[in-house]
């Protein structure tokens, strides 16, 4: 390993620009006489509209145009699309209602788009807009499962008259009957996996510019996939054919999943700005973004677990109820579908496992992949009835766990996945260690001795990263390809860029990525750069979430560098004057076997533009290679998270004390920014647990829509990690790489909560567990503490 | 935001002469923000920070005088509110976050008597006197329930005076998303008087525990509030913590209060 190579914790590339305030975000790009838009939004949860008169606000000043639902329908754009198709159990489709980019005819959410101003100013549409107005009927709104589901409620959609957009399993049921049947013990659960807004840093933005001279548009969007963006704004929404739209995506300040969709926003601005021949600009506030982000989670679960002989697990029943918000977003179907219940085996060899999950339209946010997108949710079922069942048959959780484990690979579970390498004991084992487990009795009697009510929780989470093959999830449903392409362009002098598909909003790329191609090619990292966000400039790509990026981004490059050393091999026989065959290519030189001659990679590259030295009719010149990748399988980061804290019983709150998190994310490239990734996704998912918690009133206003009443982690509510790493590499890739981007957020809810039922003694707490819910579980567990 | 006229006030008499139907700005850490919702519309603000005569600490010995625009920042690290009453430096170093306390004011907040603000709790339990640019009122008479005092139109505050007391303490409970005090609850005694105030739980704002005052005037310490609870009607319920968990953490931030 060399410094700044595979494996070397190299100090990210792109910080400087980012901590001096040079970052280029969408919000700070101006396009010469660009205006700006404001969006009216709906103030009902459920509501006709009757009519909106734009006559007073249109003569406020500054106003260039106000554009309604019915603009949209006038100029036929497209509604906004939900990119999987979901079957119900009876082989139907789901029910996806329309969703145009203006509401028309009915708002069906708080943050619901009524109209758009544009004017000279943020302020002045502002303004103008409180001078529309808007003839609502309003209709009863149904804010939660429950009332969405409920026997005559308000249909929020003509297509689905019962609010349920689909009902579908997976799995073999009679086997899993078969297995309760002859259960010795079943472990049962109710759990509810909370509702989150994702708050990136960076609020989302868009700028829409068109050329007329040469009938093109030109999209700054903050987004995960640019490429992506503009097919969908192509193909569905019709705005420009995609050789006469560009979407960039410039720095981007976060997504963890908010940014994969297309939003109304973007695709107006885009739109309006031909309409009124001006660039439109709009960037989100905060406001908006807790009503208008896709939110994520919000699942409703029944699971039971069927045990046999020495806690071994027979089978696994789940009935989840998904809240998918009034609208389907871009992916949404996928999220509690095929995101979710493939990963209901977890890390344990379940011989029968069967699903069903219902999804339901609210009058409420639309819920789409947020941070880990179904494995979260799935990893909470399966953890929580680990720990559970252990605690019922009075086992040790650990212990559990290890009588479970998959151990031969590949292990094909009954629920799609076939884990491809793992050693589930080993990163158990060492979290034990690590963490001292050993000693927590004796921590917890301290604890005790202190009035504090000490527990400790076990998490051994799987995840499945880098979605693929293109085919099989074209099988399940999937409206795209799950590959990525890269370009690889050797410059004359013997620098590199790198063009990717993947987009980096905070993973790191530019670092990582210049880390493989730096060791590969043996050049210093600064002659590598990275290009990404610009569908003019990259190729093709997918996009990134899902941690796809290391294995199928960087895998993409691998390829594309395997033909640029065959290339430049080529070029570097002429050079060399020595048969192909005989050239060698290591640590940045072409050798002849067997002899003292070499030429460097820069030395190569200059022949290669030059071409003196081949005849350019036999051997093309440049060098300059792409590839596409197409994984054969998911990857299948796994690991064990285990979380001690201590809780004060006269206040309910809680103090994290420990924390030890042992991944095996596959091989590593720059374990710093893994690191980073495990200690981001830990907060988050200790964020879900304990603080964050999306809540909307009966009537569907949103209580929880400012950082006053929506409790994001702080840097005090966590502790410091211990993170370890075990290594089997992944099979399926050449880096051997599985994906660390969203483990944390996945690991860490089980860990937190079984903590905090282990310090209770009782089952009875949700997420997330604030200081008021854990004050009144705690009351029992005192008065039994002080019994002992 | 909407379009207002700015004065920025050069004394106290300009400042009252000026303000009209508009607002003082002291800190502005409630105004501007509900100004940027637009929630609030000030057609007119007057601007207190280069007024002089607002600002600064004092103490003669028996009475600790702190101007109006004493910045929480000042208050937390001044060595005459240090030496004078300690418990209140203390508690100033707890408002906010450093941003917040070094731009935000005493009189600001207590004008605007926000029901889950600090210095309310310290000005009720040290019976301190709010001056303002016209009269002096007694604490007790100060404060009228939510966001409303017994400040007149255009009344000015231009000091708080803090008799000095045997011991002043403070505990508070944030609230976990803004960090605001969902209870709080400050001590004071002097001679054989004792004041209990309670900020952040009441729904008519900050109070006077009685109960506890008598208790603690009989025996001072944590163990004379043992069993004694404060009746969760007259306390306020939210997302953060209904009346009953809050009414609870009154008894136990008093506790914490006195050091238990």
């Amino acid at each position: 390993m060399t410094a700044t190579g595979i494996g070397a914790p190299v100090r990210r590339k792109e910080d400087f620009r980012f901590i001096t305030g040079k970052g280029r975000y969408v919000d700070d790009i101006n396009r010469p006489g660009q205006a700006y838009a404001y969006f009216l939004r709906s103030p009902h949860a459920h509501a006709t509209i009757n009519k909106i008169d734009t006559s007073a606000a249109l003569k406020e000043p500054g106003v260039v145009a106000i554009l309604t639902g019915d603009d949209v329908a006038a100029d036929k754009v497209g509604g906004l699309i939900c990119g999987w198709m979901i079957h119900n159990k009876d082989g139907s489709p789901m029910k996806g209602g329309a969703h145009p980019a203006l509401a028309h005819g009915k708002v069906r959410y708080v943050g619901d788009h009524v109209a758009v101003v544009i004017a000279e100013t943020l302020a002045q549409a502002r303004d103008a807009s409180e001078k529309i107005e808007v003839d609502y009927g309003v209709l009863p709104a149904a804010a939660s499962i429950e009332s969405a589901r409920k026997a005559g409620a308000a249909a929020i959609h003509d297509v689905a008259p019962d609010n349920q957009v689909y009902d579908w399993h997976i799995g073999d049921k009679a086997a899993a009957d078969a297995a309760f049947a002859q259960a010795k013990h079943v472990t049962k659960l109710d759990i509810v996996n909370n509702r989150l807004v994702p708050n990136p840093m960076e609020p989302r933005a868009a700028v829409g510019d068109y050329d007329m001279g040469s009938d093109s548009f030109t999209l700054y969007t903050t987004s995960q996939n640019p490429h992506v963006a503009r097919l969908v704004l192509s193909a569905f929404i019709g705005i420009a054919p995609e050789n006469k739209l560009r979407v960039i995506a410039p720095d981007v300040g976060g997504g963890f999943g908010s940014k994969i969709f297309i939003y109304a926003e973007e695709t107006i601005c885009v739109w309006a700005a031909k309409k009124v021949g001006r660039p439109v600009k709009w960037t989100s506030d905060r406001t908006e973004a807790f009503l208008s982000d896709a939110h994520g989670r919000d699942h409703v679960t029944h699971a039971e677990m069927a045990l046999g002989d020495n806690g071994k697990i027979l089978g696994l029943r789940v009935k989840t109820r998904a809240n998918m918000g009034a609208y389907l977003s871009t992916f949404a179907s996928s999220v509690p579908t095929y995101l979710y219940a493939p990963l209901l085996s977890g890390q344990y060899n379940i011989p029968a496992i069967y699903a069903e999950v219902e999804a339901v339209y609210t009058n409420t946010a639309p819920v789409d992949a947020y941070r880990g997108a179904g494995r979260p949710e799935a990893t909470f079922v399966i953890e929580r009835l680990a720990e559970v069942a252990a605690r019922e048959l009075h086992m040790d959780p650990a212990e559990f766990r290890r009588r479970n484990f998959v151990t031969q690979f590949p292990h094909q579970t009954p629920v799609i996945m076939a884990y491809d390498a793992g050693d589930y004991d080993a990163s158990l084992t060492l979290a034990q260690k690590m963490h001292d487990t050993a000693g927590f009795l004796a921590r917890k009697a301290a604890s005790a001795a202190n009035g504090k009510l000490r527990g400790i929780g076990y998490s051994a989470y799987i995840e499945a990263c880098g979605i693929a093959p293109s085919a099989a999830v074209g099988s399940l449903g999937a409206g795209v390809g799950l590959w990525e392409s890269a370009e690889v362009r050797v410059n004359p002098v013997g620098t590199v860029e790198i063009l990717t598909g993947s987009h980096s909003h905070g993973q790191g790329h530019e670092t990582t990525f210049a880390q493989l191609v730096s060791s590969r090619l043996g050049i210093p990292l600064e002659n590598v750069s990275i290009v990404h966000g610009d569908t003019d400039k990259v190729q093709m790509g997918m996009g990134t979430y899902g941690s796809r990026s290391g294995a199928v981004g960087m895998s993409a490059i691998v390829k594309a560098l395997d033909k640029i050393e065959a290339k430049a091999k080529k070029v570097a026989a002429h050079v060399l004057e020595a048969a192909e065959g005989d050239i060698e290519f290591k640590d940045g030189k072409f050798t002849v076997k067997g002899t003292d001659k070499s030429a460097d990679f820069g030395t190569v590259a200059l022949n290669a533009y030059i071409a003196h030295k081949f005849n350019g009719q036999e051997l093309e010149p440049g060098l300059k290679e792409s590839a596409f990748w197409d994984p054969t399988n998911f990857t299948f980061p796994a690991g064990v998270h285990i979380c001690e804290l201590e809780i004060d019983p006269a206040t309910g709150v809680i103090k994290i004390d420990r924390w030890t998190a042992v991944d095996d994310f596959g091989n590593v490239i720059n374990p710093m920014i893994v690191e980073g990734q495990v200690h981001g996704g830990i907060a988050q998912g200790v964020g879900q647990a304990l603080l964050e918690g999306a809540v909307y009133d009966e009537s569907g206003q949103l209580l929880t829509a400012s950082f006053m009443d929506y409790t994001m982690p702080r840097a005090d509510d966590l502790p410091s990690y211990n993170v370890g790493m075990t290594v089997t590499p992944c099979p399926s890739n050449p880096l051997g790489i599985k994906g660390c981007g969203e483990a944390g957020a996945i690991a860490s809810p089980p860990a937190v909560i079984n903590a905090i039922t282990n310090a209770l003694g009782h089952e009875n707490i949700t997420m997330p567990a604030t200081p008021e819910k854990v004050w009144r579980a705690a009351q029992s567990a005192v008065r039994k503490q002080a019994a002992e | 935001m909407y379009a207002f006229t700015h004065h920025s006030a050069t004394s106290i008499a300009d400042a009252v002469k000026s303000v009209g139907e508009g607002k003082y700005l002291a800190g502005g850490h409630t105004l501007v923000p509900t100004m940027k919702q637009r929630l609030a519309m000030p057609g007119n603000i007057v601007d207190l920070n280069k007024v002089a005569e607002l600002k600064g600490v004092s103490d003669n010995g028996g009475v600790l005088t702190v101007k109006a625009m004493t910045r929480h920042y000042e208050v937390e690290n001044s060595p005459v509110v240090q030496k004078a009453i300690p418990g209140l430096a203390k508690l100033a170093g707890g408002i906010g976050d450093p941003q917040v306390r070094h731009r935000g004011t005493m009189g600001g907040s207590v004008a605007n008597n926000d029901p889950a603000a600090d210095y309310p709790a310290a000005v009720l339990a040290l019976n301190a006197t709010i001056v303002t640019d016209r009269r002096r009122i007694a604490a007790d008479d100060y404060f009228k329930g939510l966001f409303t005092t017994a400040l007149e139109d255009s009344e000015l505050i231009t000091a708080i005076e803090f008799p000095h007391a045997d011991s002043f303490s403070y505990a508070k409970f944030r609230n976990p998303a803004s960090l605001y005090a969902m209870v709080g609850v400050a001590i004071a005694k002097k001679g054989g008087a004792v004041r209990v105030a309670v900020t952040g739980a009441g729904s008519d704002g900050v109070f006077r525990w009685k109960e506890a005052e008598d208790k603690l005037a009989a025996n001072f310490t944590a163990a004379a509030l043992d069993g004694l609870a404060v009746s969760p009607s007259r306390v306020n319920g939210d997302l953060h913590g209904s009346a009953e968990y809050r009414a609870h953490l009154i008894g136990v931030m008093a506790k914490r209060a006195m050091g238990a």
